[in-house]
Formats: structure tokens, C-alpha cells, sequence
């Protein structure tokens, strides 16, 4: 379905990503918004709410970031399509309700704009180190989906694309931005309305009393009611069973989580998505993500030149992890080279999926600035001649 | 053939889901009954109604309902609530669960919906301890009795909850005890049809750890003490409302004032700026070309 008009700012921009991420949630019809500021993050909100009173959407700044993680999924549970905005400190304390999105099954966006860590650590300089946190930040076996756009055009975007994954497959999607990528400015293009594909909330069609709300029949992802259409939904943090009732056994644990984990594990093939270049005949690949890709490929530029063949993998969606792609390529390479703004995350999925095929090698970087791609080459050299 | 009585209020309630998990002698089902016949009387439109709990014994009342529930996080109903509220205006939100969530763990949601005047009926049975988790010290647990977690008896200061919802800007407070069920049924059905941060107290035994622990007896004697030590003082200053233990305890509705709710102050506020560029939160929001009208 196309877009909503009234979302839709089309032209050219010159937009930092923060702004680019609003522009992106409003055109995927997001009506509904609950923030607290935080830095680098705020921007997305300060926009949000100064564009929705004249589209009849709805912004609340609320107490605090366990309260806006869960006020927009009241707003879900409305009929709305919500998003909430933070970064490290606020993402920690917004994990028991990526919990409860999960379990159930509100689709929702999370935009984490990522700053150096742990604590306050570094409000105003970038960091990738919440990569492990998005996936396994709240307690108990869930599946969520996470982006990592390079770009503002890619911010206005990927939220676009947040937003259909989560209605698609009724999951928290968490939009993996950085303080680098969130304020650098650049030419964003909004296209038309019609251009922009949106998918939209699947509502049931049955009836009161045929209709169960977590019963997802012969596929993966349930049907939705709103509150208000007078289907008595029951939605519970509780292990539940088709209809919403909490069952305290564990068949009713194994039937409800089993399906949680399995309906993005089983279906990574069509949610997957990265860009790769030049992996054929590789000796390296250079796997990376959001403003490191960009860092990184000047280091690839630097290596080639040295006449090594480097091959590069960026990931667009971080998880679920293209865990077959890496099992195809790593037999065929000397070394993977991942550098991260972090002492090693998303690198210990990658090694997993190796599997000791072929080496991996982390370059590190605490955050606070991005590499310098000097030291992604040399990396990539020492790799390919086998010394790191 | 005999004919059997049907209970009226089991069209309120999911009656699939019973017996209750609540032990003989709480007054949280007695509260529900009360809730079930409030909403008889006020004749709201029970489609658009919807119970909000967070964690708890009392969390357990939306699971209980026989309209829209949701059982969501401990604390956090409220900021649930509003969201759920925001999002859709035309919706009857009720927010019920107990002291320890409400006021202890989710006291900064409380105190900022009161403040907000989000419109929702919130109903917090105050029972003086977690009941759920086995009887532990909570906000409101008198001075002296004995939990589990304060085992030598309570010493920290209870919180006066209609005093806290008062000057955090309610616009309706009452307090009833169990006893007083056609008090309490009164309080919900007027404060069903009101708008704006609606409080209602429900003062409500727990036989079975707070009462046994303090040998109180069961839930007749509960009974018995808030018939004999029940004040009702409508109007009363709510600073003067501390219960201690096995205290004289003043029941009535406190306050009952009309204040702009959120909803009211955001749209007036956006009209006075936007003008006729101002479009508020539709009820049913539909995409027009869902409509068929868009391309």
C-alpha cells in the first residue's frame, strides 16, 4: 500500500539523521510518539512534535524512559503505529518492555541513536556498543529485528522500512542509528506518496468470539484487534495461549515462545538484508555496519590498492544475522575483518557463524570518534598475509 | 427443574477464567463486584471500555474483565493507560491494581498522570502489603505491624494516598474499605462518568499474609474492624487521612473538582497556535486509501 500523503514531505532535503529518522517513521504512518529526551537522540522527538498536531498524530513526553516504552505501546493497542527515540542510558531502562512487545507481539520501533558507553559515558560522540543489548537486552528467548543505516537518506528510509518489519512480523524493530550518522547532514530525497511502499497493520476480519488473538493458524504472525472494536482482547505479559489467557505450564511456555523465536528465526532468509561487493575471489571481507561501513571502506580503498582483493559485506539489518551468507563465503577467505566502535559484539556473531571456517579479526574501537581507516588497512593487509 | 440465578455481574467478567486465584477473605474480588455493578449503573458503552493492571494481586482484575484487558508491566499501567487513552480518545480507560504497583514501583507514572489529569478512572486496592510475592512491606504499611521484609514490625513513614493524589492534581478522590460496598459501588459509577485523573482508594484485607502475620483474624474480623473504626468525613481535609495500624480510617469522597485534562489543554492549546492547520487525534484513525480515497 502506498504511503499516506499527509506523512509525506516529498522533495530534497538536506537533513542531519536524526531528522531524516522522523521524516522516514511519519511517512510509514507513524501517528503515535512517546520520547524522553536524551542526547544524542532529542532531535528525532523535538521534530516529531512539531510535525504531528497537523497530520492527527499524537506526541507525549513522558516521565521517564520506562514510561515511554511502554506509553507507545498503549498507543499500538489504540490502533496507532508508534515509535519511541533514546539512546544508551534510555535503552537500558526501556528493555523490560522490549520484554513485553515481544511477548505480546505489539509492533513498535525503537530508534536507538547510539552514543559511547557503558553508563553515561559519552553523550555527544558515537558508539556501536548496544549491538548485544538490541538483541538480548531484556530477559527470557525473543527474536526482534535491528537496522543499522550509514546515512541520513538511509535514516529516512530504514524507519520506513522499521515500520513494515514490525507490522509484517509483529515485533519490537529496533533502528540502530549513531550520534555520527544522526548528525551528519546530508541530501535526503522523500519521494512521492504513491512511491513509497507501507505495509499496514493486519487486522482481523473475524468476528467477536471467532477471533483469537495469538492464535496464528498455519503461519508465523497472529492477526490484530484494537482496543475499542469489542473483541474483550486479553493482551498479558504472562505466558498465554491462543485466546491471551495466561497458562503457568510448560507446554503453553514451549507452544508461545517457541513460535516467538521460530517466526523470525525461520524466516531470517526474507528479513535479512545486506550489501556486498567484490566477495568473489576475495581474499578478505570487511564486514561492517552503520558509519563504521563508510570509515571502512576507505581502508578497503587503502588495501585494494596495495593490490589485495577485499571483498566488503555491510549489513543492513543486523538481526537476525545473515548467518548463511557467512557460512557460504568463509570457506572461500583467508580472514573476515570487522571493525566495530566497540571491543567486540557484533564480531562474536560473525564468528559463531564461521565457525572456524576461516579466522575472524576484530578491530576494536572504543567509540568517542569513528576508526581511522589507516588502521581497517592495515587489518585487512596483516589478514591477507595471515599476521594478525 | 430448578431454576438457577444467574449472578448479574457475571456479564462482566470472563467467567471462563474461574475461580478467581484470590484466597477467601481478599477484598479484591469484593472490589470487582462493586467495579462490575458500576459499570451497570453508569450504562457506559462497555465496548469502549478498557482495564488496564500492572503486576500483583490486584494486577489480576483486567485478566478477570470481560472488556478489552491488558496486563502489562509492575508499575507501569499508567503509562500504558496513556498511551492506550491518547491514542484512542473515544476509549473508557480503567486503570486497577494495588498499592505496591500504583504508588511504590509506578509512584512516578502516578504522580504524573495526576498531574497531566490523564483521563482514566485509576482504582488501587491498598491492602498494606505485596500479596503476590508473599507479604512483604509496601508503601502504605502502618508503623509497627510485620512483613516478611521488615520482620522486627514496620518503622518508615505509610504514604496518605488521597493526600498524594490530591496535591498531585486529581480531579475526584474517595476512599472506601470493602465494607462499604455500596459506597465504593457509588464512588466508581460517579467516577465513571466523570472525566479527567478520577482516585479511588479501596481499602481491602488480606487475610491470609498481612493479617495473619499481624494476628488480625480473617476476613470477618476485617470486617468487623472497618465497621467499628470507619469515619466518613466527604470533604475531609486530605492531609488529615494517615492510616496506622488498626487505626480509626476515614472513608468518603475527599475531592471532586473540574480541571482541564490533557487531552483539553493539548487541543485547546494547539487550536489557540494552529488555527484551522491544527488536526487532532482522530478516534479510528484509517489511512485514506484504506478508504479507497488515496491512490
Amino acid at each position: 500500500m502506498a504511503a499516506d500523503p499527509r506523512g509525506v514531505l516529498t522533495g530534497q532535503h538536506y537533513l542531519d539523521g536524526n531528522h531524516a529518522a522522523c521524516e522516514g517513521a511519519l511517512a510509514a504512518g507513524c501517528r503515535f510518539a512517546a520520547g524522553y529526551p536524551i542526547t544524542p537522540s532529542t532531535e528525532v522527538v523535538e521534530r516529531i512534535a512539531q510535525r504531528f498536531p497537523t497530520m492527527g498524530g499524537v506526541f507525549i513526553q513522558m516521565e521517564d524512559e520506562i514510561a515511554a516504552s511502554i506509553t507507545l505501546q498503549g498507543g499500538v493497542w489504540a490502533g496507532k503505529k508508534a515509535l519511541t527515540v533514546t539512546s544508551g542510558p534510555g535503552f537500558s531502562l526501556m528493555m523490560e518492555h522490549v520484554g513485553l512487545a515481544a511477548i505480546t507481539e505489539c509492533p513498535c520501533v525503537f530508534v536507538n541513536v547510539q552514543r559511547g558507553g557503558p553508563s553515561t559515558g559519552l553523550p555527544t560522540l558515537p558508539g556501536q556498543a548496544d549491538m548485544m543489548q538490541a538483541r538480548w537486552g531484556s530477559h527470557g528467548d525473543y527474536e526482534i529485528i535491528a537496522l543499522c543505516p550509514q546515512s541520513p537518506q538511509e535514516c529516512f528510509d530504514f524507519a520506513i522500512k522499521a515500520f513494515n518489519l514490525a507490522e509484517t512480523w509483529r515485533v519490537p524493530v529496533m533502528l540502530m542509528m549513531d550520534e555520527c550518522v544522526g548528525h551528519m547532514t546530508e541530501r535526503v530525497v522523500i519521494p512521492n506518496a504513491e512511491d513509497i511502499e507501507v505495509v499496514e497493520r493486519n487486522f482481523t476480519k473475524k468476528k467477536p468470539g471467532e477471533y483469537k488473538p495469538f492464535d496464528a493458524g498455519d503461519g508465523w504472525v497472529p492477526e490484530m484487534a484494537k482496543a475499542g472494536d469489542g473483541y474483550n482482547l486479553f493482551v498479558t505479559g504472562l505466558t498465554h495461549d491462543e485466546r491471551g489467557y495466561p497458562v503457568m505450564n510448560h507446554h503453553a511456555q514451549e507452544k508461545l515462545v517457541h513460535r516467538l523465536v521460530d517466526k523470525i528465526r525461520k524466516n531470517a532468509d526474507k528479513i535479512c538484508e545486506w550489501e556486498e561487493d567484490g566477495i568473489e575471489g576475495a581474499e578478505v571481507v570487511v564486514m561492517s555496519y552503520g558509519i563504521t561501513s563508510r570509515v571502512a571502506q576507505r581502508g578497503v580503498e587503502i588495501a585494494r590498492e596495495q593490490g589485495i582483493k577485499v571483498g566488503t559485506m555491510r549489513l543492513i539489518v543486523a538481526w537476525p544475522f545473515p548467518e548463511k551468507r557467512v557460512k557460504q563465503i568463509a570457506p572461500t577467505i583467508k580472514s573476515f575483518v570487522m571493525p566495530e566502535l566497540n571491543y567486540g559484539q557484533m564480531v562474536f556473531e560473525l564468528e559463531r557463524c564461521v565457525a572456524g571456517m576461516t579466522r575472524t579479526v576484530l578491530v576494536p574501537h572504543g567509540g568517542g570518534e569513528v576508526h581511522d581507516p589507516q588502521v581497517i588497512a592495515n587489518a585487512i593487509i596483516e589478514a591477507a598475509r595471515g599476521k594478525n | 427443574m430448578t431454576e438457577v440465578a444467574i449472578n448479574p455481574v457475571n456479564p462482566y467478567l470472563r467467567m471462563d477464567r474461574m475461580p478467581s486465584i484470590w484466597c477467601p477473605g481478599c477484598g479484591i474480588g469484593t472490589s470487582v463486584n462493586c467495579f462490575a455493578r458500576a459499570l451497570t449503573q453508569s450504562k457506559i458503552d462497555l465496548k469502549k471500555t478498557a482495564v488496564v493492571s500492572g503486576i500483583g494481586c490486584t494486577g489480576r482484575v483486567s485478566g478477570y474483565m470481560s472488556v478489552d484487558s491488558f496486563h502489562t508491566t509492575h508499575g507501569r499501567a499508567l503509562a500504558f493507560a496513556t498511551g492506550l487513552k491518547l491514542g484512542n480518545p473515544e476509549l473508557n480507560v480503567v486503570v486497577y491494581s494495588g498499592e505496591g504497583d500504583l504508588i511504590a514501583i509506578g509512584g512516578n507514572h502516578f504522580i504524573h498522570a495526576a498531574r497531566r489529569n490523564l483521563d482514566v478512572l485509576c482504582v488501587c486496592v491498598n491492602n498494606f502489603t505485596y500479596g503476590m510475592t508473599g507479604g512483604q512491606v509496601s508503601p502504605t504499611s502502618p508503623a509497627t505491624a510485620k512483613f516478611t521484609t521488615a520482620p522486627l514490625g514496620q518503622f518508615e513513614e505509610p504514604f496518605n494516598l488521597p493526600y498524594l493524589a490530591d496535591s498531585c492534581g486529581a480531579v475526584y478522590v474517595a476512599r472506601w474499605t470493602t465494607f462499604h460496598v455500596r459506597e465504593l459501588t457509588k464512588a466508581m459509577r460517579d467516577a465513571l462518568k466523570k472525566r479527567g485523573f478520577r482516585f479511588i482508594e479501596v481499602i481491602s484485607p488480606c487475610p491470609t499474609l498481612y493479617q495473619r502475620r499481624n494476628r488480625l483474624g480473617d476476613g470477618l474480623d476485617a470486617m468487623k474492624y472497618y465497621q467499628e473504626k470507619s469515619v466518613k468525613k466527604n470533604g475531609a481535609n486530605t492531609s488529615e487521612l494517615r492510616i496506622d495500624f488498626q487505626s480509626e480510617i476515614t472513608v468518603g469522597t475527599f475531592v471532586d473538582r473540574e480541571r482541564p485534562t490533557f487531552a483539553d489543554a493539548m487541543n485547546a492549546r494547539y487550536k489557540e497556535v494552529l488555527g484551522p492547520r491544527y488536526v487532532p487525534c482522530p478516534d479510528n484513525y484509517v489511512p485514506p486509501q484504506a478508504k479507497g480515497e488515496g491512490t
